[in-house]
């Protein structure tokens, strides 16, 4: 079957003044040499030919078991068809076989009588499937027997389709256990056939990973139905004209109607022999991918020998493909091919498989981790050699693959704790090492600030955390990445960073701790934030430390504080969150998350009179309404005539509850009431940083109680746990259990003096997640369940002042408190658009 | 409300002074664009573009102090009197303000 497709297709420089390059194989390695080539300009310089003996363009051969099991149609694994080498001017021979050349005239001739003349020759003759020796392949005639297939080509992956669908076949025997005989076991398999793989050696995959791995392989093979011979060896094909059965070395027969030999690959070197050119295990080729001794011959791909190696895997093959073409175009003449370390990513039989290296310790000085979980089919082991990794199997769970193929590409340090290498153990803290991360690595994901930038800000001059911060703004988004950007500026700055003074500070500007600064703010009696800057701040006053001072300010004074709008943030002088695109939002308070009609009804109405964009449910059960304009806020607030609830403040937001006991059957203590009761005891105290609450009425814990800042739950009893210091958002913590008493109201005092002794000893911003595990919760139940300082009632008394003095922010609505409190701010340039709901 | 001086700048009144609180910013319209001015808390003035150049804040809603504005959505901050940002974010051009014997705001806008 020959089709020959000439291409009508005139080049503007010309069939005449081009030179010849003639392509035989037109397989993966064939076809992406010539894209390669055509990349590079490659079609201004040659006209080309290409020889392939399978009559078809060019597909994946990797895809073939997709086929086999039916994943995928034959039409979806083309890569190449034929109209792409019409288009690109390409002459294809499919379906003629190159059989020899002639390297000093420079010709070669094809099965179909055809001459064609080179100047350049490109080699792309790949490999065929091995017949290991056995009785009963062939028939008397000398063909091959029926029901016996290769696993190679797209015409054998079609044969044994139709010949497995053929409904008295019902078993199959696979020889060999490799990732060929695997996929076709696979397939096979999917289709309905029982399958038995028959391998030579020990145990699967024997190729890619020692004996423990294959053994975990063999368990998540097994699972799919397919039965797995070891270390036998097949010695015959049983039937006369069709398929009988299979005997094996040890003299079991097993009975079967089909027989896939995939039992390794062997190079097609018959041309190259023939031809007179070097041919040891495949091809001989140098560092250029040409011919050994040969300046117009190339070749590429699994034909191949270079420096001793014969690769059998796609990506190497790209790699040549890449060299070749700079060297046969010309556009860079110094690339060279250096071999491949072959660390190879695959799916077999749906089981992640990544090999790379060695299988197993060599040297007695050699480290092997090993992990194995047979039951989820997860095998992992690692061998590392003078603190380099040097080889790694992992099957099953393939999510450090990337990393440990840059760390075994590039011989990276490796993490003290090797466990590291094979699972993640929270954030890339510590245990990846700041050194090991690429310079591109993203070390603040809020701001996307990478490794580079804060080494660059180092090494620029910022000698101290805080200056880096500042410099790049990393850790200025959330702030989880804060030990990650230390680290990295310690290690950037090599050891010689500058100890922070200001680390201490309870604002930048004054050089005092919390407890330092509130004596000094009491011995003084300050009152205001502009007073404390002119007393206590060398450098005067400093917009990043007003909002800190001023929420400081509001916790100790109560209503002696003297309040100056401007040392407020945005958001609490006009009491809403801003945007992105400058508008803001608006949540009404809903105790516990509890509403009514009327509510509903009001705020439906608010939303539509004021074209509100974005009505969004938020995760302290209310509801948000977004995109509000400033100058419009008054408005709002004055058509809902419902109080705030403060969700833009450093304060506490809102008490989140489930059911609770009056509908949920499970419910054993009256969440919902108990929360609404918090929730009015203690809306809007500011605190230094956000307090977001639940009450669960039950251990199911339907509210999230274990990860608030303060989290009470009902347990059986009438008792109530309360729990301290939890969170789940940029850090995920549980928090601990302060107290379980038997009273809500005992709840509501142990809670609010719990917050206020976080409103005098936290630091700015620092959420109770951090100071709860810094001061210790045996600490904090001391001072607040035993009073072991005697401060029990003091707190209680601040924080009953703090209580009285609340007044709904959203009550100035009537009157502005500074001139233009809620004038328009934004441009009338373009801001990022926020698009409609 | 604008005149041509003498300067190459253009010169706009914004209205009286007091519209802007101690220690805030206002945001003007000025000749189809915007402009944030701040009122110090030493009492003088500085005046600089509205938007963050950065992703678009509105600058005039920012936290300032006696040296820079810092922009509420992203904290970058900018020096009052030379627009330079301290924290790599695109400088800013200033602009000059003043106040005129009725205590308004007199804008210069380079032509």
């Amino acid at each position: 079957m020959t089709s020959v497709l000439d291409s009508p297709r005139a080049t503007p420089s010309g069939p005449a003044t081009r030179r010849r390059l003639v392509v035989i194989g037109n397989g993966m390695a064939g076809a992406r040499a010539v894209e390669e080539i055509l990349a590079r300009g490659g079609a201004g310089q040659f006209t080309i030919t290409m020889f392939g003996d399978e009559p078809y363009g060019n597909y994946n051969r990797i895809m073939l078991s997709h086929v086999l099991s039916g994943e995928e149609s034959d039409a979806d694994i083309f890569l190449n068809s034929l109209p792409w080498y019409q288009e690109n001017g390409i002459t294809l021979h499919a379906g003629v076989k190159a059989e020899r050349i002639d390297r000093f005239t420079k010709h070669v001739f094809s099965n179909d009588g055809r001459v064609t003349p080179y100047d350049t020759l490109i080699i792309a003759t790949g490999s065929r499937s091995h017949m290991p020796p056995m009785d009963g392949l062939y028939t008397p005639g000398g063909s091959i027997k029926q029901g016996i297939f290769g696993f190679r080509t797209i015409d054998d992956t079609r044969k044994m389709v139709s010949h497995a669908r053929q409904e008295h076949h019902r078993r199959a025997v696979v020889i060999g256990g490799g990732l060929l005989g695997l996929e076709a076991a696979h397939g096979l398999r999917s289709i309905g056939l029982e399958v038995d793989v028959v391998h030579s050696a020990g145990h699967l995959m024997s190729a890619q990973m020692g004996p423990d791995g294959g053994a975990v392989l063999r368990r998540s093979v097994e699972a799919l139905g397919i039965r797995v011979l070891t270390g036998s060896r097949t010695t015959a094909v049983l039937g006369n004209d069709r398929v009988t059965g299979v005997s094996l070395r040890d003299g079991t027969d097993i009975a079967c109607d089909m027989v896939v030999v995939a039992a390794g690959i062997r190079p097609n070197v018959d041309l190259a022999v023939l031809s007179g050119l070097p041919v040891e295990r495949a091809i001989v080729v140098d560092d250029r991918l040409r011919v050994q001794d040969e300046d117009h011959i190339y070749a590429v791909g699994e034909c191949v020998q270079h420096r001793g190696e014969v690769y059998g895997l796609v990506a190497p093959l790209w790699e040549q493909a890449v060299v070749l073409a700079n060297h046969v175009t010309g556009t860079d003449t110094s690339s060279l091919y250096l071999g491949s370390r072959t660390a190879t990513k695959l799916k077999v039989a749906g089981v992640e498989v990544a090999s790379m290296g060695l299988h197993g310790p060599e040297l007695e000085t050699d480290e092997h981790i090993v992990f194995s979980e047979p039951s989820r089919g997860v095998f992992k082991s690692i061998v590392v050699r003078n603190n380099k990794m040097v080889g790694a199997t992992l099957l099953g769970d393939s999510r450090k693959v990337a990393y440990l193929t840059q760390a075994y590409d590039r011989g990276l340090p490796l993490p003290e704790e090797r466990i590291g290498l094979m699972f993640d153990l929270g954030t890339p803290d510590g245990d990846t090492g700041v050194a090991e991360l690429s310079d591109d690595a993203q070390v603040c994901n809020c701001n996307g600030v990478s490794k580079r930038t804060l080494v660059d800000a180092v090494q620029g001059g910022c000698a101290t955390v805080a200056g880096a911060m500042e410099a790049t703004r990393a850790g200025k988004g959330c702030g989880s990445c804060k030990l990650l950007v230390r680290q990295v500026v310690e290690w950037a700055a090599d050891g010689a960073v500058e100890e922070d003074p200001a680390a201490g500070y309870y604002v930048p500007a004054i050089p005092l701790d919390k407890p330092a600064l509130m004596a000094e703010i009491r011995k003084r009696g300050l009152r205001s934030v502009s007073a404390v800057f002119q007393a206590l701040a060398p450098g005067g006053e400093d917009a990043r430390s007003k909002m800190g001072l001023a929420s400081l300010l509001k916790m100790m004074l109560a209503e002696r504080y003297i309040d100056e709008r401007d040392a407020r943030f945005i958001n609490d002088r006009v009491h809403a969150n801003i945007q992105r695109d400058g508008t803001f939002s608006v949540v009404p308070q809903m105790k516990g998350g509890v509403t009514s009609v009327e509510q509903l009804r009001r705020i439906a109405d608010v939303a539509e009179k004021h074209n509100v964009p974005l009505i969004k449910l938020t995760g302290g059960q209310r509801i948000d309404l977004l995109g509000i304009r400033k100058e419009d806020l008054p408005q709002v607030w004055a058509d809902l005539d419902m109080p705030s609830g403060y969700a833009y403040g450093k304060s506490f937001r809102t008490v989140k509850t489930c059911v609770g006991r009056d509908f949920c059957r499970y419910g054993t203590g009256d969440s919902t009431k108990l929360g609404i009761e918090i929730e009015s005891r203690f809306q809007g105290i500011e605190a230094p940083a956000k307090l977001k609450l639940a009450v669960s009425g039950c251990p199911r814990n339907c509210a999230e109680s274990l990860v608030k800042d303060v989290g009470v739950v009902a347990v059986e009893g009438g008792r109530w746990e309360i729990y301290v210091g939890g969170a789940a958002g940029a850090h995920i913590r549980k928090g601990d259990l302060l107290a379980t008493v038997d009273d809500p109201e005992e709840v509501k005092v142990l809670a609010g003096r719990f917050m206020q002794y976080y409103r005098e000893r936290a630091n700015w911003l620092e959420r109770t997640y951090s100071f709860v595990p810094r001061v210790g919760i045996e600490h904090l139940r001391d001072v607040i369940v035993s009073d072991s300082e005697g401060i029990a009632s003091r707190l209680d008394a601040a924080m009953q002042d703090s209580i009285d003095s609340y007044e709904d922010p959203w009550k100035e609505r009537a009157e502005p408190v500074t001139p233009g409190q809620f004038r328009t701010s934004l441009p009338l340039t373009v801001l990022p658009q926020v698009p409609v709901q | 409300m604008s005149a041509e001086a003498a300067t190459g700048a253009q010169t706009f009144v914004l209205g009286p002074v007091e519209q802007i609180p101690l220690g805030e910013g206002r945001a003007f319209a000025v000749d189809g664009g915007q402009v944030a001015v701040f009122r110090l808390r030493d009492g003088s003035l500085r005046a600089l573009p509205a938007v963050c150049p950065h992703r678009g804040g509105p600058l005039a809603d920012g936290t300032i102090d006696l040296g820079v504005v810092v922009c509420p959505l992203h904290q970058h901050a900018f020096d009052l009197a030379t627009g330079c940002s301290t924290t790599g974010a695109d400088n800013l051009s200033p602009y000059e303000v003043s106040t005129d014997e009725q205590r308004n705001l007199v804008l210069q806008v380079p032509v």
